[in-house]
C-alpha cells in the first residue's frame, strides 16, 4: 500500500501534482471500499458454499435453479431479496441502539479484513502488531451481538446475546493462547513477516514446527473460531429449536443482512488467519512454483476457503453441544492443553 | 493549524462528547456505549501519538474486557436495565470542591512531568511492542509479576464469592 502510493506520486501521472496527504485519503477510502466488496462478494460465496456443501453432505442438491448453472445466482438474489424487505423494527425496541448493532458488527467485522495479508503486496495496513489488532477489533462484534439482543427487547433476543458473549469471551482465551504460540515462533506479531517464514513449500509451514506443539495450537485454534463465530456444534446464541434465532431474532431486511454477512465474513476472517498463522498464508506449499502476484491471492483464498470447507462439514456433521459442555470444553479442555502447547514451544526453544 | 493538530481536536472532541453521553444519558445501556466511543477516541489519540501498542491495548482491555463484563453485569442483574438513572445534580458544592481538586492535582502533574519530547522535525514512527516487551521483562519484571500474583488472588477471591451459596 505505502509502496504503491510512493510510486504513483513519483510517476508521471496527474497524481504527482497532489500532495501525499490527498494521496492518502484517496487510496485509504479506495481501499475501503474494495474490502467491503470484496467482505460482501466473499459473503454470497460462502452462503453459496454452505448451501452446496450441507446439500451434498445430506444427499440433496441445494438450489439449482437461478442464473442457469448450478443455481450459482441464488445468494446474489437472496441478497436482493433482502434489501427490498420490510425492515420491522419492534414497538418497544430501543430503536437508536437496534439501528446501531448491526453497524457495529459488520464494522467491526471489515476493520479486521484491513490487515490480512492477501499476498506479499496486497494488504492495505501492514501493521507491526497486526495480529493483535485483529483479537482487539474482533472483540467488538461481542458488544455488537449483546447490543443487537438487548435494543430487540425479546426474551429470545437477550438469551442469545449473553450466550453468545459467554461463548465468544471463553472462547477467545484458547484461541488466543494459540496465536501466542506461533508469535512466540516467529518472535513478530506481524503477519507479514509471520507468512515470511513459512515461505519456500509445505515443509516450512508452521504448523510442523515444534512438533506436536504447533500441530495442538492449530487445532485449539480452529476449535475456539468456530465457537467464536458461533458455528455449529457451538451455534448455541442462535439456536432456532430452543431460542427462536437468538440475538437476531427481531431483525429483518438489510440490518438482518448485515448479521449474516457478518457471520460469513467472519468465517472467512478466521480462515485467513489459521491459513496465515499455520498454513503458509499466501505462500506456495510447492516452493516458488506459482509464488509470483497473482498466484498468491489464489493461495490465501483456497486456504482460506479450505478452511472454511471444513467449518461447514463439520457443522452439517456434529450436533449442538449443551451450554455446559461448551464451556467444558473451552475451560477444562482447550485453554489447558494451550498451556501445555505455550510451554512445550517454549522448552524447544530453549533447548 | 497542521493536519496532526486537527486529527488531535477531532478525537479529543469525539472522546469528550461521547463521555459526556456516557454521564448525561438515563439509560445504563446507552451510558456503556457512550464509553464505548470514548474509549476509541482514546485508542485513536494513542495512535496518533505513534503509541500503537498502547491503542490495541487500550481496545482489547477496555472494549474486549471491561465493557463487555460491564454490559453482561448489567444484563444478569434483574430489572436494573429498566432502571431510569437520575442524572440530576445532587450536590453541587461538594462535587465542585472535588472536581476542582482533581483538576489541580492533574494539572501539576501534566505540568511537573519531563515529557520525552521529540521535535516535529526528527519524529518517526517506531514501533513500540518489542521494546515495551523488553522493558517487562528487565527493569519492570518484579511489579510486573506482583501485578499477575494480584490478578490470581483477585480471580480466586471472585469465585470463591461467587460460589459461597452453593
Amino acid at each position: 500500500m505505502r509502496e504503491l502510493i510512493t510510486t504513483l506520486a513519483n510517476g508521471q501521472t496527474f497524481l504527482a501534482n497532489l500532495p501525499e496527504v490527498v494521496l492518502n485519503i484517496i487510496f485509504i477510502s479506495l481501499g475501503a471500499v474494495v474490502l467491503t466488496t470484496v467482505c460482501a462478494v466473499l459473503a454470497l460465496v460462502g452462503v453459496y458454499m454452505e448451501r452446496k456443501v450441507s446439500a451434498h453432505i445430506q444427499d440433496r442438491v441445494g438450489p439449482m435453479y437461478v442464473g442457469g448453472f448450478h443455481g450459482w445466482l441464488q445468494t446474489a438474489a437472496d441478497a436482493l431479496k433482502l434489501l427490498l424487505k420490510e425492515d420491522i423494527v419492534p414497538a418497544l425496541a430501543d430503536k437508536k441502539l437496534h439501528f446501531f448493532a448491526p453497524i457495529l458488527v459488520f464494522g467491526a467485522t471489515l476493520a479486521t479484513f484491513a490487515v490480512l495479508p492477501f499476498g506479499r503486496h496486497y494488504v492495505m495496513s501492514d501493521m507491526n502488531i497486526g495480529i493483535l489488532y485483529i483479537l482487539a477489533i474482533s472483540s467488538l462484534v461481542v458488544i455488537g451481538t449483546i447490543l443487537a439482543g438487548w435494543a430487540s427487547n425479546n426474551k429470545w433476543s437477550l438469551l442469545g446475546a449473553m450466550r453468545s458473549a459467554a461463548q465468544v469471551v471463553s472462547f477467545e482465551i484458547p484461541a488466543s493462547l494459540a496465536i501466542l504460540v506461533i508469535i512466540m515462533a516467529v518472535g513478530s506479531m506481524n503477519l507479514g513477516e509471520i507468512v515470511n517464514v513459512q515461505v519456500g513449500g509445505i515443509h516450512k509451514w508452521l504448523i510442523w514446527k515444534f512438533f506436536p506443539f504447533n500441530l495442538l495450537a492449530f487445532i485449539i485454534y480452529f476449535i475456539a473460531t468456530l465457537a467464536e463465530t458461533n458455528r455449529a456444534p457451538f451455534d448455541l446464541p442462535e439456536a432456532e429449536s430452543e431460542i427462536v434465532a437468538g440475538f437476531h431474532t427481531e431483525y429483518s431486511g438489510f440490518k438482518w443482512a448485515a448479521f449474516f454477512l457478518a457471520e460469513y465474513a467472519n468465517m472467512f476472517m478466521v480462515g485467513v488467519v489459521g491459513a496465515t498463522l499455520f498454513l503458509g498464508g499466501w505462500s506456495s506449499p510447492f516452493g516458488d512454483f506459482m509464488n509470483s502476484g497473482p498466484f498468491q491471492i489464489f493461495w490465501i483464498f483456497a486456504k482460506a476457503f479450505g478452511l472454511i470447507f471444513v467449518q461447514i462439514w463439520i457443522r452439517w456433521t456434529l450436533p449442538r453441544v449443551r451450554v455446559d459442555q461448551l464451556m467444558y470444553t473451552s475451560w477444562k479442555v482447550l485453554t489447558p492443553f494451550a498451556f501445555v502447547a505455550i510451554i512445550g514451544v517454549g522448552f524447544y526453544m530453549i533447548l | 493549524m497542521s493536519l496532526f493538530d486537527v486529527i488531535f481536536y477531532l478525537f479529543a472532541a469525539f472522546t469528550l462528547a461521547s463521555a459526556a453521553l456516557m454521564v448525561v444519558s438515563k439509560n445504563i445501556v446507552h451510558s456503556a456505549v457512550g464509553l464505548l466511543f470514548s474509549f476509541f477516541g482514546v485508542a485513536g489519540i494513542y495512535v496518533l501519538l505513534a503509541a500503537d501498542f498502547l491503542a490495541v491495548v487500550q481496545v482489547l482491555v477496555y472494549v474486549g474486557g471491561i465493557l463487555i463484563l460491564l454490559l453482561f453485569g448489567v444484563m444478569l442483574t434483574q430489572r436494573i436495565t429498566s432502571v431510569d438513572m437520575r442524572t440530576g445534580t445532587l450536590q453541587l458544592v461538594p462535587a465542585i470542591l472535588a472536581v476542582a481538586g482533581i483538576f489541580v492535582i492533574l494539572f501539576r502533574v501534566i505540568r511537573t512531568t519531563s515529557w520525552n519530547i521529540v521535535p516535529e522535525a526528527e519524529a518517526q514512527f517506531i514501533p513500540t511492542a518489542e521494546k515495551i516487551g523488553y522493558l517487562l521483562m528487565t527493569d519492570f519484571l518484579i511489579p510486573f509479576e506482583i501485578v499477575s500474583v494480584l490478578l490470581l488472588a483477585a480471580l480466586i477471591g471472585a469465585a470463591f464469592i461467587a460460589r459461597k451459596g452453593t
